[in-house]
């Protein structure tokens, strides 16, 4: 695997204080939906790259996190009625349980092994999903209500839903940032770098590994509940195993192991998307494998990867 | 009978038909250097993995200070102060020095599961780390990224990193593999100092590093002892002369 490139951490307060203020102003500039859908694949990609980029560990199976908390998110706020902020935390405490088994099931297991029993045990998700009448098979869950906020904000005002994605996102990556600069994420580094020193250490590997695991899938989970509120559906295009593959190519694509990779990744990914959907229809997919190749080919660490290389060379920082 | 501080009984290892390890009993006395010989493919490796539970026995038990360890994960293990080290050299590549030594001495602070903590809650070990960076003639690169240092220097920190854990005992394999002159005198020295108050035992294939640094010898070919005694004792045995048949190392190392 890569190694990541190192970070100027100097610099790091001042970047995040201006792209927080750029998220602050940004939907009155860009149309808020496509913002949102944004900063829901965001977070899931910072959730999968905690995984991969710091402990390097592969998951194929990150759909299922995202699309189950979708799906339990939307059965308890539109068929139990509770509130939009309980949905979602509802969702992520699914993922996160639903993770915690995945986890226990295939870290014992490395490498492919491990990315073959995660993917494994996320088509087993999405057949339930398809076969049981609660999630609505093909349909989906149509027509969540986003609900008022606390009891109290009504968000189907836009920007109103917006903000609260936005929150939502700020602190999951908080959590992500926090959990890789911790005295548990040195040791998970520790591991990504050399596993058997580690053990031989005293670090009970497998325990790091399943509560990364964990934390990663809950977050992914957090994502996909908030998605569904965000677009009132959660549908089976969520459980599938593209969506895990393409968690796989925004994190690649941003930089695998950077702070800020994924997020770089995921806009690139979805705005593509939507850009392309427009003109080129069905060929979006063939586009987005010759950008998967091309990355993978010649720009192996990503955008962000790359550029904080580029600044490290010139010596910039 | 002096105090024994591991032991092994019957250590047998099968690889699909291949014996590999075959009914190894050994002894190491506490507070000696012992090193483990013997020509390639003779086993030494195994017998560290098995003893040091990365490898599952086929048959046999280890005993550490008394206790059977046979069947205890090897994370464990390693918390009871019997660390390892590996033929390739084992650091943190992408982590400082400074860090890398940090590794070895966050557990004791037991905030290893903090992942809402900031890490700037291990800086206060930073001093302790300097400390083992000083002893092992480290301190001066502290700072650099591991995998910019040279091979000598990162067997070195691979040593610091280990003494940061207190170990009760140090297995240390190869340690001086792949250097030149000057690194092989700097780490012998650095074992030498290390060994005070420790028991080592070394797998090593440059014999005059065994001749001068070790107190007890087992020779080991096919997986089995072939002799054991001081390093006088077992360069004069004639078995010991004939598995090591076309070199004449074991009278080389005497100078």
């Amino acid at each position: 695997m890569n190694a990541p490139a190192a970070f100027p951490e100097s610099k790091m307060p001042l970047l995040l204080g201006v792209l927080f203020a750029i998220g602050l102003v940004a939907p009155y500039a860009v149309y808020p939906t496509f913002l949102m859908k944004i900063l829901c694949y965001a977070l899931f990609a910072c959730a999968f790259n905690l995984l991969l980029g710091f402990v390097g560990l592969l998951s194929f199976g990150h759909a299922a996190f995202l699309g189950t908390a979708g799906y339990v998110c939307g059965m308890v706020v539109r068929d139990i009625g509770l509130t939009p902020e309980l949905g979602i935390l509802a969702g992520t405490v699914a993922a996160g349980l639903l993770g915690w088994l995945f986890g226990w099931l295939a870290i014992k297991r490395t490498g492919i092994y491990f990315a073959m029993i995660t993917l494994a045990l996320a088509q087993m998700v999405f057949f339930l999903c398809v076969q049981i009448k609660e999630t609505g098979g093909e349909d989906g869950l149509q027509g969540v209500p986003r609900g008022h906020l606390l009891g109290v904000i009504d968000l189907s005002d836009n920007i109103a839903m917006y903000y609260l994605v936005y929150a939502i996102f700020c602190c999951g990556f908080f959590v992500i940032y926090r959990t890789i600069h911790s005295p548990f994420g040195q040791i998970l580094k520790a591991i990504r770098e050399n596993e058997p020193r580690a053990i031989s250490l005293g670090y009970d590997v497998t325990k790091f590994k399943l509560i990364a695991f964990t934390i990663s899938a809950a977050l992914a989970g957090t994502a996909g509940a908030t998605k569904t509120l965000v677009f009132q559906l959660a549908s089976l295009t969520d459980v599938h195993w593209h969506a895990s593959g393409e968690v796989v190519l925004m994190t690649l694509l941003g930089g695998l192991g950077t702070i800020l990779g994924p997020i770089v990744g995921a806009a690139t990914i979805v705005s593509l998307q939507t850009q392309l959907a427009d003109s080129v229809g069905s060929w979006v997919t063939v586009i987005m494998g010759v950008i998967f190749v091309l990355c993978v080919l010649a720009f192996r660490r990503g955008m962000v990867g790359e550029l904080q290389s580029l600044i490290k060379r010139s010596g910039v920082n | 009978m002096s105090d024994v501080i591991l032991e092994t009984r019957g250590l047998t290892k099968e690889f699909k038909g291949f014996t590999a390890v075959a009914d190894v009993n050994l002894k190491v006395e506490r507070g000696s250097i012992h090193a483990l010989i013997g020509p390639n493919g003779a086993g030494k490796t195994t017998v560290f993995n098995l003893v040091t539970k990365f490898l599952p026995p086929t048959a046999g038990s280890i005993h550490f200070n008394g206790q059977d360890i046979t069947h205890e994960p090897p994370a464990l293990t390693a918390r009871r102060g019997f660390i390892r080290s590996f033929q390739i050299s084992a650091t943190f590549p992408h982590l400082t020095v400074l860090e890398n030594v940090r590794i070895g001495l966050q557990r004791k602070l037991g905030t290893e599961f903090h992942f809402w903590k900031s890490a700037k809650t291990l800086n206060r070990l930073n001093d302790e780390a300097m400390a083992l960076l000083e002893a092992v003639d480290l301190g001066s690169f502290a700072a650099t990224m591991t995998s910019e240092m040279p091979y000598g220097r990162k067997r070195a920190l691979e040593i610091a990193t280990t003494l940061a854990l207190e170990p009760e005992m140090m297995l240390l394999d190869e340690p001086t593999q792949g250097m030149g002159h000057e690194d092989i005198e700097r780490v012998v020295e650095l074992i030498r100092k290390v060994s005070a108050n420790r028991t080592i035992l070394m797998v090593e294939h440059n014999l005059s590093v065994v001749a001068h640094l070790c107190h007890r010898i087992t020779v080991l070919t096919r997986g089995s002892v072939l002799a054991e005694g001081s390093y006088e004792e077992v360069s004069k045995n004639p078995q010991v002369l004939e598995a090591y048949v076309g070199s004449d190392n074991m009278n080389d190392a005497h100078h």
